[in-house]
């Protein structure tokens, strides 16, 4: 196994469109990393780059001791899962996983042992001799991942590998991959692993550390816990969490006192917040998470008020949905502690909690009400 | 043929039928049975050609042109002994070993050549693939005989005339446009992820050619080797050109032979030898239908 790194590595297509601008990222030797982003982020770019399967047009990407920008893919120590499984198709199974070991002139015994192991390990066994074509889509996914495992590569890598499947198969896998991968880590051979998705749940639930992309750039690169609750950035902050953090132009003023205003109202910067700021005045974007507010009688001071919009019940947790000016609040209330007197069109106010709210510069979206920015920014 | 599908009901369902549903079923029954016979009767009415053929061969000289039916009123295999034998010193058999090796150099050269030439185009991007691909095409358009004189007097100069080469070595060279144009657009439709899936396995160029692609585009290259085999064994014009020598000649020239020589055609011999030479072209289609089908139905692989 071998670390990966990532320095100012660029892409542009023939056509003069620049995919990826000089991104830098490393990972550490057996860590499993999450490129995250969504559609045309270049998290997919980034991941065949670093396979080998796309050039790269500046910077450079190293495995270990070796700069790989321009060895084929096979000469990289790398293993590919891809979304769809390309398993080869006119291939049995068993055929499937060896190929690799088939090509690297490996004996035939030590291909052998190496097949049974790791089909033992994902529970493939008896699909050793069937056709790709006789596979349901989890057993497929299986035999892909497999495939990857047989080479013991320096880095694994993951594209999309979980979105073919149905949800409930989903959440399986993601658990299977993420014991796959603490196993190996207790077996003392950890895996290094990029795995690429568009689904935060997947991102947040199995990445050691998560890197979120947009649009060719990388937003922040931290472990789940940090990019939740530290996020660098209004697009982290609005990527990151279900439903997804409240984003509201405001303005941030010191008239005898710091203020927030926002759609008009104003309300006094709680000392929680005052404390983190690295600005004290300007156009900001406010953030604050729909389960880190609450909604209280209109009236009530520091708060914003507005009308109820529409009310989702989820079961467990209630979706409130709150106009506040031009800008649409969702609050996510526990059942028990809605009030179920509450209608559509009611007005009522919004308590955001001091200590949960996030202040974003409304021109570079920087995160400024983090007390040390270079915490979470790497 | 397909037979006509038993349309009678089940026993158990007949008691719960309605009457309108009888209706409808007598109905559909009898809209099959017209289908059937009109499809059929058409059938037959194009195949009748070829099956008058295969009865004349069976008949005497004298019978062929006094009746029109297939079936002969007294068969007899005379003009298949005969006309093997041929008048040249040597029989059918030598034809047909000549044939084959025209055939089989010409069909595995051109598979060989249009798989690498087509993946070429269909997964690599090269300067000026746009302005060779436009060339390639335009081939397509271009009458062979456009080149005949041209590629006589080339064979000529090189001193191959008479000989096979000019037959089947171009073919090597990805010659034939069509077949290079039908393997691109049936690699277009297969999906990358399983090749690049090799080459992340550690397989060079060649490898993933040879163990993904080809594999996955087997019965595209069936079809083309079958095209191949029959246009060739049809193939008239070209030995005519080229071969000279009647222990050269290959079956479509050697039918041409038994009409040129003898003073009074048997005809008897000359359809019975043409039966003989459609046989290899319908065996191999017959053997290689399932994949041959395949080749030019499906759009793409099941990833």
């Amino acid at each position: 196994m071998a670390d990966l790194q990532l320095t100012s590595v660029e892409k542009v297509y023939g056509g003069g469109f620049k995919a990826v601008h000089g991104i830098d990222l490393h990972v550490a030797d057996g860590e499993f990393m999450v490129l995250v982003g969504p559609s045309g982020c270049a998290k997919s770019t980034t991941l065949r780059m670093i396979a080998g399967l796309e050039t790269i047009t500046g910077g450079e990407i190293r495995i270990g001791e070796n700069v790989v920008n321009d060895l084929v893919p096979g000469k990289r120590g790398i293993a590919m899962v891809f979304q769809n499984y390309a398993l080869y198709p006119h291939m049995k199974v068993r055929r499937n996983l060896s190929f690799g070991l088939k090509l690297k002139r490996e004996p035939a015994a030590k291909i052998e042992s190496a097949t049974q192991e790791v089909s033992g390990i994902l529970e493939i066994e008896e699909l050793l001799d069937r056709l790709p074509k006789q596979l349901s889509g989890g057993q497929a996914q299986r035999v892909a991942v497999g495939r990857a495992l047989i080479k013991s590569p320096e880095v694994f890598l993951f594209d999309e590998p979980l979105s073919n499947l149905d949800a409930k198969l989903r959440a399986s896998m993601r658990i299977r991959i993420t014991d796959l991968h603490k196993r190996l880590r207790d077996e003392g051979r950890p895996a290094t692993v990029v795995y690429v998705t568009h689904d935060q749940v997947e991102a947040m639930t199995m990445g050691d550390r998560i890197c979120v992309m947009k649009e060719g750039h990388i937003m922040q690169v931290a472990d789940p816990v940090t990019l939740y609750e530290r996020p660098a950035n209004a697009f982290v902050a609005g990527f990151i969490g279900m439903p997804e953090m409240n984003l509201a132009p405001a303005v941030l003023a010191d008239d005898g006192g710091l203020k927030i205003t926002l759609a008009g109202q104003s309300i006094a910067v709680p000392p929680e917040l005052a404390a983190r700021l690295s600005a004290q005045e300007g156009p900001v974007t406010f953030g604050i998470r729909p389960q880190n507010m609450d909604i209280v009688p209109a009236g009530t001071p520091d708060a914003f008020a507005g009308t109820v919009h529409n009310i989702e019940f989820m079961g467990h947790e209630v979706n409130l949905h709150m106009n506040i000016g031009d800008s649409t609040f969702i609050a996510v209330i526990p059942n028990d502690k809605f009030d179920t007197g509450i209608r559509r069109g009611d007005a009522v106010s919004m308590r955001p909690h001091g200590a949960r709210i996030h202040l974003f510069d409304r021109e570079s979206g920087a995160n400024i009400s983090l007390a040390d920015q270079t915490k979470s920014l790497s | 043929m397909t037979t006509i599908p038993d349309l009678k009901p089940m026993p158990q369902s007949e008691r719960t039928r309605s009457p309108q549903e009888l209706k409808i079923q007598r109905e559909q029954r009898r809209g099959a049975i017209i289908r059937y016979v009109v499809l059929t009767a058409f059938g037959l009415l194009m195949l009748y050609p070829l099956i008058w053929l295969v009865g004349a061969s069976f008949k005497t000289n004298e019978e062929i042109f006094s009746s029109a039916a297939f079936w002969p009123k007294d068969p007899t295999i005379q003009g298949y002994i005969d006309g093997w034998q041929t008048s040249t010193p040597y029989t059918f058999a030598r034809f047909f070993m000549n044939s084959l090796y025209i055939v089989i150099p010409k069909m595995l050269g051109t598979a060989f050549s249009s798989v690498i030439v087509a993946y070429g185009f269909a997964r690599f991007d090269f300067p000026g693939k746009k302005i060779l691909f436009g060339i390639l095409i335009a081939t397509l358009l271009l009458p062979d005989v456009v080149t005949r004189i041209p590629q006589y007097l080339l064979f000529r100069e090189l001193g191959w005339l008479d000989t096979y080469l000019p037959l089947f070595v171009p073919q090597w060279f990805a010659l034939e446009a069509f077949f290079v144009f039908m393997l691109i657009q049936f690699m277009r439709s297969i999906p990358r992820d399983m090749e690049e899936a090799a080459r992340v396995d550690g397989a060079n160029t060649f490898q993933v050619l040879w163990y993904v692609v080809v594999p996955m585009l087997m019965p595209a290259i069936i079809s083309v080797c079958l095209f191949q085999f029959m246009w060739t064994m049809n193939d008239f014009l070209g030995p005519l050109i080229y071969i000279s020598s009647v222990e050269n000649y290959p079956v479509s020239l050697a039918l041409k032979l038994s009409i040129d020589t003898t003073e009074a055609f048997n005809w008897n011999q000359i359809l019975a030898m043409t039966v003989l030479a459609l046989a290899p072209s319908l065996i191999v289609f017959f053997i290689a239908q399932k994949y041959f089908i395949e080749g030019i139905s499906t759009g793409g692989v099941k990833g």
